[in-house]
């Protein structure tokens, strides 16, 4: 039986790095992921964890340090948000590249500019194609669960690959709710000890690590870093279903809520789940076949299993909380429709971008797409793919 | 133990190998390597290497000319670099993962453009956090590697591709960036400016305070560039002679904040001497440029009576 | 020996392009760089020991003893440092086919 707690979702972040007990945090603060840092460096001060903490100059710094520390055979690991992760974005690809397990908490907040410190997925979006594998989570619960299988996952010889857990800023890191907790024990049973095979403080075998790769050889190397992200599939579920065994929380790659026998749905990320949700519920009541499909594996995209969970349905709303500016619609939408094409996969699909720079997305936005879809359901399609959900005209 | 060379030629071994792909004459692989040869035999080292000449021509995959464990990643961040290998140390040996024996020592590379520029808020952070690491300079004036761009370490007048001296301006406009103070400004235990020159006395002996102090240190060295500089290959240990008897590039210590110039030439050399040899120089020689020529002696003069001013100061401070 | 050349598949080689093997560059060799060689002429050499260090390519082996030995060609690329360094004319640049 675990912990019952209250705690905000950068709280609950918190507490998995503290009893994950990383060698390593290095990390600079940027609203809102601020507190992660913030309540880990308390727990440096009063001796609760090994941690050597790194309050770094820069996010670049973070990311840098991180690297030479991962590197050298420990673990590290950082927190985020926003424009944080735009200036270590040179060095999230240079983590990857160099199959380091760094682990980090990203809090998701607007891009600049102008400057915006509320929630959306912009900056997220902005390394879907750094090589990082990438879990979002609905709510602090989840945020803490991704955080606790983190590891297994990253460090998995078929993987090593850099891990982020994306939660939405303020939404999920500033509100406070009810949160099981594992016991620190348990947690550390399950983490385990990191025993890389390579690494530079091993006076017996110095190594040497990022090299100038030229046309013979970074080809080859990016098709391995490609295999360790198709692998990363299989080891997901994997280390989902022993942390099942655990604490009986099911993790998938996704959350299909109410899907089996619905005829419209959304697809949406992170804590618009939630509110989702409880549309869902509501429209249930009226009789309408409303349902949901929530990514938490963003990254590796599980193509096949989403094509099929939506193979039944009479149309699907796919919702992007960042719009791409390609005239063309969102991430997610185009990774949603592209795997549904591949797959042969013919239902009607729309776009709508919501949310942006923390504008509230309310349960009757949510209805209006349902609505939209009931519409598209019964007209058999629409030309009209790529929407704004409650913008200004 | 007095300094002997040739004892340590041949009883250090190199740790910085043959088979790297530096030009002929670059003044850079002889700073690297005798840096390294400071390193107790026994101890272990973590190098750190900032994208530029020295990186790109090190370690080509699938070949690197280091022996001990060496990391690149990036252009701005050796010193972020190391701090991060650095911590895990510390770490590790905390919690017992590493043998108690073990000395691991980190050491930072860049050139000029890694660390005046791109690289200083990388260094400055790692400096002030006071990780127990070396950062080395090689500053060969200018980003060589890209195709000798002008950098804040390149002096006035250079003729680089990025300040070509042309009929309307005459090669850079502005004064060399003086880094090395910039570094005594961090107050850190150990900052010192050095060169390869004679028996590589200065240059080994400052390496091994800087290696073996606690803390954090820096170390500026110049390392001419015999392509960017224009000059021929065979002139390095000539050009680096000039570098300090003109007094362009002094060499002293800081430690603790005190100043102390390891070299004071008795019969300082015109700064022509330095100059001319040199190709970047070329056009400050032309008739009607005497003006250049005068001005630089001016700056060089008046930053050496600067130093002599320091190291006067600094250490009456303490007798008091 | 690095057994890693440009036919080597994706599933042989190391990964993030790491080597194992510190050291494993004096495996590649340079000397075919030079257009001009040394020549060292051993009975002029008084073993002062300054061209040792100045050498960029490590191509100027001292042994125990704490003597200099002849030039090692694999490496050295004619750079001409080393000629100019000794007082007592015991090296010779001299045009590589000659």
């Amino acid at each position: 039986m675990g912990i019952r707690e209250r705690l905000s979702g950068n709280e609950a972040a918190a507490i998995a790095m503290k009893q994950i007990n990383p060698d390593v945090v290095a990390a600079f603060p940027i609203t809102p992921s601020t507190e992660i840092p913030q309540y880990f460096s308390t727990f440096v001060s009063n001796g609760q964890v090994d941690t050597e903490f790194v309050a770094v100059e820069s996010e670049h710094s973070a990311m840098t340090a991180c690297i030479g520390a991962e590197a050298a055979g420990a673990r590290a690991m950082t927190a985020t948000s926003a424009n944080g992760l735009s200036l270590m974005w040179e060095q999230i690809y240079i983590a990857s590249s160099l199959r380091l397990p760094i682990v980090m908490s990203l809090v998701n907040r607007a891009v600049s500019g102008p400057l915006n410190i509320h929630n959306d997925h912009s900056d997220a979006m902005g390394v879907r194609d750094s090589g990082w594998i990438m879990l979002f989570s609905e709510n602090n619960q989840e945020a803490y669960d991704n955080l606790l299988m983190a590891h297994k996952i990253a460090e998995n010889k078929d993987v090593q690959l850099p891990l982020m857990v994306c939660q939405d800023g303020f939404i999920t890191s500033h509100s406070i709710e009810n949160i099981e907790l594992l016991e620190d024990d348990k947690v550390k049973s399950f983490v385990g000890t990191y025993k890389p095979e390579h690494y530079l403080l091993n006076k017996e075998e110095p190594i040497a690590i990022g090299p100038l790769d030229l046309q013979a050889y970074l080809f080859e190397h990016k098709y391995q870093q490609a295999e360790g992200m198709r692998n990363a599939k299989k080891v997901i579920a994997e280390v989902s279903k022993e942390f099942e065994e655990l604490t009986g929380r099911k993790y998938s790659f996704f959350e299909e809520y109410k899907l089996d026998d619905a005829e419209i749905a959304i697809v949406c990320m992170n804590s618009t789940a939630g509110t989702t949700k409880y549309v869902v519920d509501q429209l249930r009541k009226n009789g309408i076949k409303a349902g949901l499909l929530k990514i938490r594996m963003f990254r590796p995209f599980p193509t096949e299993e989403i094509a099929k969970a939506l193979s039944h349905l009479k149309a699907v709303a796919v919702l992007d909380k960042a719009d791409s500016l390609n005239g063309a619609g969102g991430a997610l939408f185009e990774d949603v429709t592209s795997s549904m094409f591949v797959n042969k996969v013919q239902v009607p699909v729309v776009n709508y971008i919501y949310g942006i720079g923390g504008r509230d997305t309310t349960s009757k936005d949510i209805e209006s797409v349902y609505n939209d879809l009931a519409k598209i359901a019964d007209n058999g399609g629409t030309d009209d793919f790529y929407r704004y959900l409650g913008v200004r005209k | 133990m007095a300094y002997n060379l040739k004892e340590i030629m041949a009883t250090k071994p190199s740790r910085f190998t043959a088979g790297h792909r530096m030009c002929a004459g670059c003044g850079a692989p002889v700073v690297g390597r005798t840096v390294l040869r400071a390193l107790k035999n026994e101890d272990h080292a973590v190098v750190s290497c900032a994208t530029g000449c020295m990186e790109v021509s090190t370690f080509i995959y699938p070949y690197t000319s280091w022996t001990d464990s060496f990391i690149h990643t990036a252009f701005e961040c050796a010193a972020a670099n190391s701090a991060g290998a650095e911590a895990a140390y510390k770490a590790l040996k905390k919690q017992g993962k590493i043998p108690q024996d073990q000395n691991t020592k980190f050491i930072a590379f860049g050139g000029d453009g890694g660390t005046y520029d791109i690289g200083l808020q990388s260094l400055s952070g790692a400096m002030e956090r006071g990780h127990d690491m070396v950062y080395v300079c090689y500053d060969n004036g200018a980003y060589m590697n890209t195709g000798i761009q002008r950098s804040s370490a390149t002096p006035k007048f250079a003729d680089t591709t990025t300040s070509p001296a042309g009929k309307v301006i005459p090669g850079k406009m502005q004064s060399r960036k003086d880094l090395t103070q910039i570094m005594v400004g961090h107050h850190l235990p150990y900052v010192a400016q050095s060169i390869a020159i004679n028996n590589f006395k200065d240059l080994y002996e400052k390496s091994e305070k800087a290696i073996y102090t606690q803390g954090p240190a820096f170390l500026n060295v110049l390392a001419p560039c015999p392509r960017g500089w224009g000059y021929p290959t065979d002139m390095l240990m000539e050009i680096n002679k000039l570098a300090v008897e003109t007094c362009y590039w002094p060499l002293y210590e800081v430690i603790d904040g005190k100043y102390h110039i390891t070299y004071k030439p008795t019969n300082k050399k015109p700064i022509e001497e330095f100059l001319k040899p040199q190709r970047r120089f070329k056009h400050m020689f032309q008739p009607g440029n005497e003006w250049m020529i005068e001005e630089f002696q001016k700056e060089v003069d008046k930053r050496w009576q600067e130093l002599l001013d320091l190291e006067e100061i600094t250490n009456k401070s303490t007798e008091e | 020996m690095t057994e890693i050349s440009k036919n080597t598949p994706a599933s042989e080689l190391t990964i993030g392009g790491n080597i194992y093997n510190a050291g494993n560059a004096r495996e590649f060799k340079t000397g075919d760089w030079r257009s001009v060689k040394p020549v060292f002429i051993s009975e002029k050499c008084k073993q002062c020991g300054l061209c040792f260090p100045v050498c960029p390519d490590d191509a100027i082996p001292v042994n125990k003893e704490q003597n200099r030995e002849d030039f090692d060609y694999d490496y050295c690329k004619g750079c001409g440092v080393c000629a100019k360094v000794c007082p007592f004319n015991a090296i010779e640049m001299k045009e590589e086919n000659e």
